[in-house]
């Protein structure tokens, strides 16, 4: 069996047809994955703005935690993240297991790791007299580390950019919260689990392929972002 | 600064048009790989949805679990084939109202020279003791699913405790394990509809033992109590399982074909 030209052909034609399954599980993928983004940059880069320029006791221990973090399994998010929305769990009440919500809470919990410490470590790399230089030239506090995120504006978008290729290529939460709903929380990486199983190895490869490159324009979109 | 905006506009949107698409009512509905695998829930669900304008969301997982996401109150109904552990699932107070939906077998499938020579065992207790006897590899769930639970079944009434590395937990699907299997040369206990929707192109085993009455494998529907979890759509769920039972679904049931075979059979009433 040729499963890579099989696949090939099979990714053409699924692209080519638009075929409704694909359609959606790409669409799930992709708002799941950017809703997850946007909500871990919002509490990832202030997070990791905060550790980079303030000092305080602890402060190794906080960034050893953030390194641990972004090398969680998502299996272990997704089995953490269950316990606390299933009807069993205290938060059960808001039935949000099995739906996309489930998903972008999970990844939300999987990208602010690395949406942190990557920030961490652009502002760590930043010059070192771009503070003190706005704070001389009159800037308040405030404003000189917002001049300092701005100059490090392409670092922190590239701690983004890692966050979202995180949670759109990763397959434990989404399976474990999703719940692999067909046309609903099916994603891409679930749907590829789901068809390996089945033995359709060179329909999951298609996908596969699908997946990559969907993950390629929008990084490609946001490259092109950064460089304005 | 305005691109970032846009994003913003574009997810919001996104989100507005989910909304409006999520307005229908969802059935949550635990059920076996099987019933998913085989391509029956594709043609069995689309009319009930259009007649109640609602989507039913189908979780497929082993046996086991879908029962345990019903006894979270997870999903409104459970759609499952292992009699013992529903019963049990009824009399603990998680489900209410199961009915039989329809049956198929399982088959013990193995490489076609049969290395252990279980065609001509009597029963399939004998057969898994033939497997055991000659430690060929045979390759097991493992995963507490009705297919799992049938064979642990089996192996009880062989008297045999299988061990030893000819006996492989896989710890997987059906799919999965029949791949396994297909791959190890070894045995495996399958249920007919996944077998018949591998043979041929993905598996090269052939069912080397079928037919004795100990392979049944009915499938039942049960309702999650209401009472116990007072938050599941316990009228959907109903009629779902009335529409199931009833002579439109059954009719669905025993016309599917996979691979211009049947895969499921109704009770004759």
């Amino acid at each position: 069996m040729d499963f890579f030209s099989e696949s090939l052909k099979t990714a053409l034609e699924l692209i080519t047809s638009r075929d409704p399954d694909v359609v959606s599980a790409v669409t799930v993928s992709v708002v799941v994955s950017l809703w997850s983004t946007l909500f871990a940059s919002l509490a990832g880069v202030p997070a990791g703005v905060a550790v980079a320029v303030t000092e305080f006791t602890g402060k190794r221990a906080v960034v050893t935690l953030l390194n641990t973090l972004m090398a969680l399994p998502t299996v272990v998010v997704g089995l953490f993240v269950y316990s606390l929305i299933s009807r069993q769990g205290p938060l059960g009440g808001f039935g949000i297991l099995f739906t996309p919500w489930a998903m972008v809470v999970g990844q939300t919990l999987l990208a602010i790791p690395i949406v942190a410490n990557l920030t961490m470590s652009a502002i760590k790399g930043a010059d070192p007299r771009i503070v003190p230089t706005a704070l001389t030239l009159g800037a308040g506090p405030f404003e000189s580390i917002r001049r300092l995120v701005v100059e490090m504006r392409f670092g922190i978008m590239a701690a983004v950019i890692a966050g979202f290729g995180r949670v759109i290529a990763e397959v434990g939460v989404a399976m474990m919260l999703g719940g692999n709903i067909r046309g609903y929380t099916r994603t891409m990486t679930t749907a590829i689990a789901m068809e390996t199983g089945k033995g359709e190895f060179a329909l999951g490869l298609a996908l596969g392929l699908i997946l990559m490159t969907v993950a390629l324009m929008i990084n490609m979109a946001l490259n092109a972002l950064q460089q304005r | 600064m305005n691109s970032l905006r846009g994003i913003i506009l574009t997810l919001v949107a996104l989100v507005v048009l989910c909304g409006a698409a999520s307005a229908e009512e969802r059935l949550k509905m635990s059920t076996t790989t099987s019933t998913q695998d085989s391509g029956l829930l594709k043609v069995l669900l689309p009319p009930f949805e259009k007649k109640n304008n609602c989507k039913v969301d189908v979780i497929a997982v082993g046996t086991g679990q879908a029962l345990k996401l019903g006894e979270a109150g997870d999903v409104d109904v459970v759609f499952v084939h292992a009699r013992k552990l529903e019963d049990k699932f009824v009399a603990d107070g998680f489900g209410v109202n199961r009915k039989d939906v329809m049956y198929n077998d399982f088959v013990i499938i193995g490489p076609k020279n049969d290395p252990a020579g279980i065609a001509k065992a009597k029963t399939a207790a004998e057969a898994l003791k033939l497997i055991a006897a000659r430690q060929a590899t045979f390759v097991s769930r493992g995963d507490k699913s009705g297919t799992h639970m049938k064979e642990l079944e089996l192996w009880k009434a062989a008297g045999t405790d299988p061990k030893g590395s000819w006996y492989i937990e896989a710890g997987q699907g059906m799919g999965p394990v029949i791949t396994m299997a297909t791959e190890r040369r070894g045995y495996t206990l399958a249920d007919r509809g996944t077998y018949n929707a591998f043979k041929g192109q993905k598996t090269d085993l052939a069912i080397v033992f079928q037919g004795e009455k100990g392979l049944f494998n009915p499938y039942g529907i049960i309702a999650v109590n209401p009472k116990k979890f007072p938050h599941v759509k316990y009228d959907l769920a109903m009629k779902f399982i009335d529409y199931v039972t009833g002579p439109e679904g059954l009719k669905i049931i025993s016309g599917y074909k996979a691979h211009g075979e049947p895969v499921f059979f109704i009770y004759k009433k």
